[in-house]
Formats: structure tokens, sequence, C-alpha cells
């Protein structure tokens, strides 16, 4: 019965709740509850896209995240970005160089040879995705030994501390834009102050690198296959731990307070026809953020390519229009306002029938 | 409160950015104030913007009633009040709409007139009224800037043109103060009139859009509409004309939900659960 249904909803949500917990403990005896580091350690790329769309970087809470939403996405990132609001924001870190990040991972589809090298790294990008249908029963001895096997015979010391970039030499050859120091703007935080179109940069930056991964695909991949023409090439792709420094507070001396793991992509497209500029150069896309999220970093480096422009040239297409791009990207914002949908529109649609109704009165009487 | 979380859980700075923005909305009757509106415990769409402003307003002395759909018991009113309260300590609330310092609600404005020391928080799925003929929000802060509403007269006159009636149903475009035209969130046409002229300040707060508009108290509220097509309410008669009335209460003048009781008839009630209680109390009282 219509109205009944919202009538006692304090014992519906309840019992909603209890059968909530029910889904995530029917396991019941026979099984033992996800541990966070277990969560951080086997489900590692869910719990890196849930450190980057959540937009903080707490392992630990991200974990749990993960646990109490039983591995949804978009509600994990949510719980931590609902968390994230309770926080006051206490420092600024200075602008930092990945240059300093402690690489697991690091290619270029540029140049064969980069200096430093090409380091693969872990990644599925030439597994083949057969089923390992040997890990359906794995036992504890058999997962325990594997770590133990790899470690074995291992040097100290394989990978060195830092890679120089690939850029670097891109830029000394005059292939690049020269950075201009000048127009360094103060980055904008998109968690203290609204977007309001014309946006910096940095605001669309910061936006997509706490974008929803799947979103920013859909409309990077839009841009690929023919709704935009940046037709990148990855000149680098790095996946590492950078230091996180932070001015100390009684000396002021920037002191590493710890390190995030983070996927940054720079890809250089096709140069454009400039009056401005004299000698034609390359044009650079920049993707970032925490966890290792490769599809996300290359995504959002694209995007920013079309943005740019998109801002420059007025947007000839949705992946270059940074309002569509920009306002439709944020997993949290889109799936709650899908979600809403669910809630009771008892109000709205009888007003929707009394227009209806009105309207079919009127056609009926003007046929008569 | 456990989890160290603040009292009305957002953090010092962020109630303090969302007063701000009141302020310069009450200022601006109707003009939509950007704010960075954080992420609640809860979807966006579910309330979140009405939530923050709620939240920033929140004394220990105040009593709270929360609406949805016109009812103090729907899923979502439950969920909105049961976490205020878990974040506020001290607070009191209540479903009498006389009793209550600060209201805030989904879809509907209380059916009895509020007072000049009540506070009502709508909230709000889309701010801005000029998003059904124009979908850049830079545009279309340019259009209100500009006052440049033909577009909106426009459509309203393809639909008279075309079916013989505004369409519109509800988020009904209102001129405020004699400028801005604001959407007045998913209330139906019934409720629009009230903005006109309200003795209590009606905020409201679009968390997901990121916007906070107001209607300050003895303000104008001027339903879009021509001279020749006047701007009309849900019609609630029956086939002879006659007014429905709650089948609960007997009011001929609330607006009403319909349904189709157990046995297959269609029946009427109030929307208002509190105003329809209220109704009864004074019936058998």
């Amino acid at each position: 019965m219509g109205y009944v249904a919202i009538k006692g909803g304090g014992r519906a949500i309840e019992g909603a709740a209890d059968a909530l917990e029910l889904l995530r403990t029917r396991q019941a005896e026979s099984a033992s509850p996800l541990d966070t580091d277990t969560i951080e350690k086997q489900l590692y790329f869910l719990h890196s896209r849930i450190l980057s769309e959540g937009g903080l970087y707490h392992p630990q809470l991200a974990s749990l995240a993960i646990k109490q939403s039983l591995g949804d996405t978009l509600e994990a990132s949510f719980a931590l970005r609902a968390y994230r609001s309770t926080k006051p924001r206490l420092l600024e870190t200075p602008v930092h160089d990945t240059r300093n990040m402690r690489l697991i991972r690091r290619i270029s589809a540029s140049f064969k040879d980069i200096p430093g090298g090409q380091m693969l790294g872990p990644t599925t990008d030439y597994a083949l995705r057969l089923l390992r249908m040997e890990l359906l029963n794995e036992s504890p001895e058999q997962f325990q030994a594997i770590a133990k096997r790899l470690f074995a015979g291992l040097p100290e010391r394989v990978v060195p501390d830092s890679f120089p970039k690939v850029l670097d030499s891109l830029r000394a050859e005059g292939l690049l834009p020269q950075v201009n120091q000048a127009a360094r703007e103060q980055p904008f935080d998109i968690t203290r102050e609204p977007l309001i179109f014309p946006v910096p940069r940095s605001a669309a930056l910061a936006t997509m690198a706490r974008g929803e991964t799947g979103s920013l695909l859909a409309i990077a991949y839009s841009n690929m296959r023919g709704y935009g023409d940046v037709h990148p090439t990855v000149a680098e792709l790095r996946v590492g731990y950078l230091p996180v420094m932070l001015p100390h507070p009684i000396t002021g001396e920037l002191t590493e307070v710890g390190e995030v793991l983070m996927t940054e992509c720079e890809v250089v497209a096709m140069y454009q026809g400039d009056d401005t500029q004299s000698v034609p150069t390359f044009t650079l896309g920049y993707g970032a953020c925490f966890g290792h999220n490769e599809v996300k970093a290359i995504s959002m480096a694209i995007l920013d390519r079309a943005l740019q422009k998109g801002m420059q040239d007025g947007p000839e297409n949705p992946s270059e229009d940074p309002e569509f791009v920009l306002l439709h990207v944020d997993g949290i914002d889109s799936m709650g306002f899908a979600s809403h949908y669910k809630m009771p529109h008892y109000v709205t649609f009888q007003s929707d029938m009394d227009r209806l109704r009105t309207t079919q009165q009127k056609q009926e009487a003007g046929h008569e | 409160m456990s989890n160290g979380i603040n009292f009305a859980f957002l953090d010092e700075y962020a109630k303090r950015e969302i007063r701000r923005s009141l302020i310069k909305a009450i200022c601006i009757p109707g003009y939509q104030v950007p704010y960075s509106s954080r992420e609640m415990p809860m979807g966006r769409g579910f309330g979140t913007g009405g939530l923050q402003l709620t939240l920033a307003l929140i004394g220990a002395d105040d009593t709270l009633k929360v609406i949805d759909q016109g009812s103090d018991d729907s899923v979502n009113a439950v969920n909105l009040r049961k976490f205020i309260e878990m974040t506020c300590p001290g607070i009191a609330t209540t479903t009498r709409l006389q009793e209550a310092t600060l209201i805030q609600s989904r879809h509907r404005i209380p059916e009895q007139a509020l007072r000049a020391d009540q506070i009502l928080v709508l909230q709000v799925p889309y701010p801005d009224a000029l998003v059904i003929v124009e979908p850049s929000e830079d545009k279309r802060k340019i259009m209100h800037g500009e006052a440049d509403y033909s577009r909106l007269l426009v459509k309203l006159y393809e639909d008279i043109v075309k079916f013989d009636e505004i369409t519109i149903s509800h988020r009904y475009p209102t001129r405020i103060n004699g400028h801005y035209i604001i959407d007045p969130s998913p209330i139906p046409r019934y409720d629009v009139p009230k903005l006109h002229n309200s003795k209590a300040l009606i905020l409201f707060g679009a968390g997901r859009e990121k916007k906070i508009y107001a209607v300050p108290p003895h303000c104008l509220a001027e339903p879009l509409a021509f001279d020749d097509v006047p701007f009309r309410i849900e019609d609630f008669s029956d086939s002879h004309g006659e007014r429905r009335a709650c089948k609960l209460c007997g009011s001929k003048t609330s607006f009403l939900d319909e349904f189709i009781d157990e046995q297959g008839v269609r029946v009427y009630q109030c929307s208002d659960s509190d105003y329809c209680e209220q109704q009864q109390e004074c019936a058998h009282g």
C-alpha cells in the first residue's frame, strides 16, 4: 500500500542494516573475517582504486571501507570521502617533485632507450588472461611458499632510488615547451573551494585525481576513438612511492613525514599550430593519482590534454569541455544522485500526474 | 562524541564557510552562492546540501523537525534525523511544526504557516531553474546576472502552444525579489505561494551541485507565468468539480497523496502527516 511504505521507516532501516550485515557474515563458522592487511595486500588494485577515488591517503581506513562496503568501489570511496569531511585542513605541502619517487615500475612508449631504462615491474599488461585454476584451492602453505621462493637469492639492491624523467630529455631537446615558472599558480583546493568555471588547470587535475576510474576512462575513450584528436604517446608512466615532505613545526625545515603510493602518467601529443608561438613543440597531458591505477592515470592525462585544448580553442567535443568532464567524473556525486532516484518521489509524482491528467483532459475535450 | 567526530559532524572551518555563504545568500535573495560542499556520510541526492545547512546552523538549544514527502516517518527523514541526533548531542527533535526552531524538508513546505523564529531548510537536487534550457553552468551564470530568462518564458509559451497547459509540475521557476529566478526545489506548485512574503527564513541547499540560496523573510516570490495564463496549483477536485478531502482528517485544503488502498479503491490522504494528525486531534478534542 502506497502510503504505508514510507511509514515505520526507522524499523525498516534497522532491518536493512541487519540484512546487509548478514550478507557480509553469512559464511558463518566456516570463515574468518577479512583483515585489513589482507585487503591492502591481496586486493591491491581494489585498494589502490579506493585510495584514489576516496581522495584520502589512509591505507588502513581504505581497507576498512572496502571491508564494510563488501567491496563496492563507489561505496568504499564514499565512506573514505565522508570521513575526510570531518577533518580540518591543517597544513599544506609544498609542490612535490616526482623525480624523487621510489619506483616499482616505469615505462615509456615514446623511446626504447630511456635514461635509467624501462622497468616493467608488476603489471598484467603482457599476462595471458587465462584463469589460474590452481589458485582455486590454494593452501596457506602454497601461498606462503611463493613469497619465500621469490625473495630467495635476491641481491639487496636491484633498483636505484630514483630515475630521471623522460620528459626532461624531451625538454632538453626543445621538443616540449619550457616550464613557465612565472605561471605557476597557487594550487586550487577543490575540497575547500567550489568549481566556478572557467577553472584553473590545477582544479581540473585535482578533480580528476579523485575522479571515478570508469567515468574518466569512458570520456577519455570517447576522445581516443574520434570524438577528439589527442592521439597521445605515453612519454612516461611511473608507479612508486613518493616521499611526502612537510615543513618542520619548529625549524620550518622540510622533513619527510611518510610516503604515498602513486601513479603518474605523462602523455605527449602532436603539436598544434599556434600563432603566438614561433617554434612549434609537442603538447603535454598530465595524470596522477594515489595508488597503483594505470588506466586512470592515462585517462586523466589524455583528458588533461583535451581540456587544455578546449580551454584554449573552445570545446569541440565533450571530452574537451571542462564543465562536461569535471562535473561528471566524480563517483561520489554521480552514484549518490543515481541512487537517490530510489527514494520516495510521491509528491513530485503527484504533481506530474496532475499535469498529465489536465493535459489529457484538454486534448480529449479538444477532439470532441 | 565517539569516533572523535566534532559536534554536528563537520569541522568548524566547514561550518563557518557555510554560514558565510548563507549570509551572502540572504543578502542577494535568489542568487546561487557556490560553496565547497563537503561529502556527507549519506548519498549525494539524499539531502546532503540541506543537511550541511542544518549542521552549520544547529545549536544545542535547537528543536529540529525533519520531513520528507511531508512525513516525519519516511525512511530518509528518519535517517537524516537519526544522523543529526547522533552527531549533535543535546538537541531536541519534534514532529510538531509549532515546536520546531529548525525544519529540514524534502519536497514539501509544511501546510501550516511558519513563524518568524523558524528557519526552513529545503533539500535541492537541481539548484538552477535555467538547466532545462541551458546545460552549461558558465552560460547560465551570465543569463542570471543579466536576468535573461527569455528562454524559460519561451519554454512556457511552447508548452501552451503544444499542450494548452504549462507542463512544469514541480520545481516551478519562481522569481525572487524581482530579479533572480530560482528552482524552489521539487516542492509541488501547491507550495510555491508559501515562499511569497514568508515570515520564516527559507534556505536552499544543493550539496552535489555545491550551491546555497535563500528566500529571506518578507520577500517577493513570484512563479513565472503570463498575464493571460496565470500560475495554477495542483487540482484536487473530483469529476463533479468538488474538492477532494483527506480520508483521515477531512481537510479540504491540504496537498493530498493519492494511492490505491487494499480494496483497490483510490483514496486521498494529507501529504503532511503532522498537519493531518493535528487536524484529527482538534476534531476529537
